[in-house]
Order: C-alpha cells, then sequence, then structure tokens
C-alpha cells in the first residue's frame, strides 16, 4: 500500500499574516512516515489535502492506484469516498455517542460487503483489541485521555482504510499516555498494511515511532528519508540547527583519500579522522555535525589523541533526563550522572568523536 | 368571552413555528456551511423583514400573494382557496415575523458546532445528510430548542402583516394581537385588559424554559 502526493497549495494572507505556499511531494509506503517540522509549516493543511477537506491547486494525490485529486483533470474525490482514517487534534469522538456507537456511525457510513453480522463482529473485534469493551456504552467525556485516544483510532480502522492520517495524537498528554500511545500505534503499524502519516513537532516521537521522517519547514519538505539517515546526516546546516540535536563545530578539509575512503578535518587546531567526503575538496571550509547524544566525554589529560578536541566547561546543570554540559565553542552535551562522576570538577574536557559519528556539510 | 382569538393564535404560531424550524434550519445551515454568489445578498433579504416598516411588507405579500397574482392564482389553484384574508395568510405573516431571527439565531449556533467533528464524520464515509442528521443537529440540539419556544412565542405576536394580508375578520382570521387592537378601537376595555395579560402570562411562560435551556448550553458549550 503507498500513497504519491504532489501538491500545491496557496494560501492568501488573511487579516496581516503572510500568505503561505505548501508545495510538497510526499511518497510513502507501509509504516510510519513522521511529518515533522514547526507549528504554521504546513503539516495539517498536508494531511487536509489528503483528506479531501481542502481542495489543493495543482497537483495530484494517488493512494493504492486510486486517483482522489487531480488538478488537471479537475478530479475531486469527496472526503466520505476517500478511504483516510484521520485522527483529529482532540480526537473528534462525537460527544452525543457512546464508544460503541461511534464506531457503529463509522461501520454504517460506509457500505461494506459485509453484512450487519459480519459488521458487529468486526466492531467487537476492534472494541476488544483496544480494551475498549468494558467501555463501548459510555460517552467520550467519561473517558480518559488514553482510552479517547484508543477509541479515536479504533474508530477510524472500522472502515479499513488505505491510508492512516494522524495529526499531533499526543499533543498535551503526560509522558505516561504518551508511552502507552506509541506502544498501540506500533501495535497498529504490525496490523494495518496502509501508510501511517504521522504530523508530528515532538523529536521524541519521532524517534519512537517514525520510520521515515519528513522534515517540513515553510511548506516544503527540506529533508526527507529512512528516519536514521535523516537524523545522522541533516542535508544542511539549517535543518541542525533547527533539530537541535547536534553540536555543530567549524571545521575545514585537510586531506582527502579515497582509496583508502578517509578524510582528515581541521577543528579549533585539532585533528578528526572520518570517512571519505565525496564531492568536497581539501581546504573545503564547512561544519561538522555530531549528534550530541553520540559524543564522549574524558577528562583532559596527557596528550589529545585522534579524534579528540579539548574544550573549557563554561557551565553544568541537572535536568530529568541527565547533566548537560556546556563547554567552549557552543559544545552541549548529554550526559549520565555515573559519567560525570568522573568528570567531576575538571574545567577542562576532551571530547571523543567515535567513528563516522560526525557529519561533515560544506558551505 | 370568546377565545376564538386565543385558539387561532396557538395554531398560527404552531404552525408558523414548524415551517420556520424546517425551512429555517435549513436556511441556516446553508448559510452557515456553504459559500456561495450572492450569499450577503441573501443575508440582507433573510434580515429585511426585520427592518422593514410591516405595512410594507404586507404591501408586498397582498401584491405577490393576491387574487390577481400569478402566485396567488396558483395557490387558489392548489389550495382551492385564496391566500389573503384567510387564517392562512396569519401563518405567513407569523412566519414573516420570527423566521428572520431564527435563521440569524440558528446560524450562529449552527456555526459553533466544532467543523471537526463534521469532517469526522465525513472522512468516516457519512453523506452530508448522515452527517447533517447524526452530528451536526444533535450537537446543536440545545441552542435550536431553546431557540424554537422563542420562534413560537414571536410568531404569537405579530400585528401588523397580519392585519393587512388577514384582515381582521371575527372568528376566520382575527388573532389575539389583532383582537387586542379591536377591543381597544372598539372601547372594550376589560376585554383588552384580559387579552393583553393573557398574551403577557403566555409569552412568559414560553420564555421560561428557553433561558433554562440558554444557561444549559452555555455550560455544556464544550459539546
Amino acid at each position: 500500500m503507498s500513497v504519491d502526493a504532489r501538491l500545491i497549495k496557496r494560501l492568501r494572507g488573511v487579516a496581516g499574516t503572510a500568505a503561505f505556499k505548501l508545495d510538497v511531494h510526499l511518497q510513502a509506503g507501509s509504516g510510519i512516515t513522521a511529518l515533522f517540522g514547526p507549528s504554521g509549516s504546513g503539516k495539517t493543511l498536508l494531511l487536509n489535502c489528503l483528506a479531501g477537506f481542502v481542495r489543493a491547486d495543482e497537483g495530484r494525490i494517488l493512494v493504492n492506484d486510486r486517483l482522489y485529486f487531480d488538478a488537471s483533470t479537475g478530479v475531486h474525490v469527496p472526503p466520505r469516498d476517500r478511504a483516510c482514517g484521520y485522527i483529529f487534534q482532540d480526537h473528534a469522538l462525537f460527544p452525543h455517542m457512546t464508544v460503541r456507537e461511534n464506531l457503529e456511525f463509522a461501520a454504517a457510513s460506509r457500505s461494506l460487503q459485509n453484512g450487519p453480522l459480519n459488521r458487529r463482529r468486526r466492531l467487537n473485534e476492534l472494541l476488544q483489541a483496544f480494551e475498549l469493551s468494558d467501555l463501548a456504552a459510555r460517552k467520550p467525556a467519561q473517558l480518559s485521555g488514553g482510552q479517547k485516544q484508543r477509541a479515536a483510532l479504533a474508530r477510524i480502522l472500522v472502515n479499513e482504510p488505505a491510508l492512516l492520517l494522524l495529526d499531533e495524537p499526543t499533543r498535551g498528554l503526560d509522558a505516561r499516555l504518551r508511552d502507552s500511545f506509541y506502544q498501540l500505534l506500533r501495535r497498529t503499524r504490525e496490523q494495518v498494511k496502509a501508510p501511517i502519516l504521522l504530523v508530528t513537532h515532538d523529536l521524541e516521537e519521532c524517534f519512537e515511532l517514525a520510520d521515515r521522517v519528513c522534515i517540513v519547514e515553510g511548506g516544503r519538505f527540506v529533508q526527507s528519508g529512512p528516519r536514521d539517515a535523516v537524523f545522522s546526516r541533516p542535508a544542511s546546516i539549517e535543518i541542525a540547527r533547527s533539530l537541535g540535536i547536534y553540536t555543530i563545530l567549524p571545521a575545514e578539509i585537510k586531506a582527502l583519500d579515497p582509496g583508502r575512503n578517509t578524510s582528515r578535518l581541521q577543528v579549533f587546531g585539532f585533528e578528526v579522522e572520518g570517512p571519505y567526503l565525496p564531492g568536497h575538496l581539501i581546504g573545503d571550509h564547512g561544519s561538522l555535525c555530531i549528534r550530541s547524544s553520540e559524543i564522549k566525554l574524558l577528562p583532559a589529560a596527557g596528550r589529545a589523541s585522534r579524534n579528540q578536541i579539548e574544550a573549557g566547561l563554561l557551565r553544568q546543570s541537572a535536568s530529568a533526563r541527565g547533566i548537560l554540559l556546556e563547554l567552549e565553542h557552543e559544545i552541549t552535551a548529554l550526559i549520565s550522572e555515573s559519567e560525570y562522576e568522573n568528570l567531576r570538577g575538571r574545567d577542562r574536557l576532551r571530547i571523543e568523536i567515535p567513528d563516522s559519528a560526525g557529519h561533515f556539510i560544506g558551505k | 368571552m370568546d377565545w376564538f382569538p386565543l385558539w387561532l393564535s396557538l395554531r398560527v404560531a404552531g404552525i408558523a413555528t414548524v415551517l420556520v424550524l424546517t425551512l429555517g434550519t435549513l436556511l441556516a445551515y446553508v448559510l452557515s456551511h456553504k459559500n456561495f454568489r450572492g450569499k450577503s445578498l441573501a443575508d440582507s433579504l433573510i434580515t429585511l423583514p426585520l427592518v422593514l416598516p410591516p405595512t410594507v411588507l404586507g404591501y408586498y405579500l397582498l401584491v405577490l400573494a393576491g387574487r390577481a397574482s400569478p402566485l396567488g392564482h396558483v395557490y387558489e389553484a392548489v389550495f382551492g382557496q385564496p391566500l389573503v384574508f384567510t387564517w392562512q395568510a396569519a401563518v405567513v405573516a407569523a412566519f414573516l415575523h420570527s423566521a428572520p431571527i431564527y435563521v440569524k439565531a440558528a446560524r450562529a449556533i449552527l456555526e459553533t458546532v466544532d467543523y471537526r467533528f463534521e469532517w469526522a464524520a465525513h472522512s468516516l464515509g457519512a453523506s452530508e445528510w448522515r452527517t447533517f442528521w447524526r452530528v451536526t443537529l444533535p450537537l446543536a440540539w440545545r441552542g435550536l430548542s431553546s431557540l424554537a419556544s422563542l420562534t413560537f412565542a414571536r410568531s404569537l405576536g405579530d400585528f401588523g402583516v397580519t392585519i393587512m394580508v388577514a384582515g381582521n375578520i371575527p372568528g376566520r382570521t382575527q388573532t389575539l394581537s389583532v383582537a387586542i387592537y379591536d377591543a381597544v378601537e372598539s372601547g372594550n376595555g376589560q376585554l383588552a385588559r384580559i387579552l393583553v395579560l393573557v398574551v403577557s402570562a403566555l409569552a412568559l411562560a414560553l420564555l421560561w424554559p428557553a433561558g433554562y435551556f440558554s444557561r444549559g448550553t452555555r455550560s455544556g458549550a464544550a459539546v
């Protein structure tokens, strides 16, 4: 199952707001594709175009080779005839219906070939799978946040959608509920072949759930690909900065050896070795991006060895996830309390960059 | 004491209210959910009966639906009698009296229904009709039902248009408000006083539960 959408949608600026243009080409297969970006970058607008609530100006939408939208031929399949399961922020469970009625509404709205008996069985299966059997007679107002999420997810699965659209489903949930939703969604991914598009501005959510990531900024996909590839190799220094999980150091290429697949960079008078950098020349200036979590910190003693940089410690602060160290050259590192024990009292630290952890971005 | 005007007024207001609730809700839905050319003109036309003098409205009705007009002919052909100077004309007058306010208020209520519920229904495969009946209307129900009693109360109260198109025929087209006018004009102070008290009590009895309902809507606005 797959979705292929090429869309352009222009929004005129209203009441002093700037005009906006969404211009993307989305391709996604089974699994979870995260649309990651700041508020106002056009993520929700994209979902609304896919679901048919908003009509794009140009482009076309193909879901499993079914044409939902084609600007050139004027095809615009209305939302009710698109097999999209949409989870809204705050879930939009019908407040005047019980959980079961919410699911029944979905089942009765789409004329499946299944008879009423099969339909009933499917509802019961879903209620059971989402641990809603005991809550089926309750109205949404009587459900907890986590239960509402399960009900909303069950409701869209009634009609076996070809595409799942999730608009910040964990917004406003505490950490515990978030974790249980992640589990639920992972289970859903195993059972459902339909592509799942997850709109989020939470980096952690991307790491927890996404198979693929599209970074959305200003209505465009600035980078997309498998999650780990995207996050270990940000395409530009701007993306790296906006993700905020990297230590970014100015670097100059000192040596390149394609034969041995190596390169040598100079960073603040220290040398860092890494794999060969195709497309760059010796003497090029750029930036070395390293995931802050991959940096190793050692006490500075003796001569700096391979791939090590020395820097003075400016500040340290405790956070829920560990000790945050701020060093010279705008280097930050998050380490555990036990790691910090070895460094206590030092004012100069040695930063070790593991092999191939650094990612060079040219100017 | 002749209670005919009271019964006639209740019947006229009842029928007018049913008409307003069906046609008015439909109109309010279209205005709140659709964009079309001439929408602001339609909106102005709906507001017009609120600001025009009743005599002007009555005049239009006499011209449009009188026995000489095409519309009047059609009505006569269908119902076997002319519209003007019958109690049915009083229904039309009451309708014009209460429909504009109902449409405006109902539109505002329908607009407060969170569009995401309707979008959710559509993307679950529901048609617009089904979404209206099963989602939009139930969510707007409390507001609309309090509006219904307001509409009935207002339908009881038309005078100007009624007297122009339905006339003042005792026992046939004389509604409460027309009967009060008639009693005052003919110096029957006793009758006027009784009818005035009846109308006031009736209006209060109708508005009281309406106020109760609308208070409920406020606190339950989260639906």
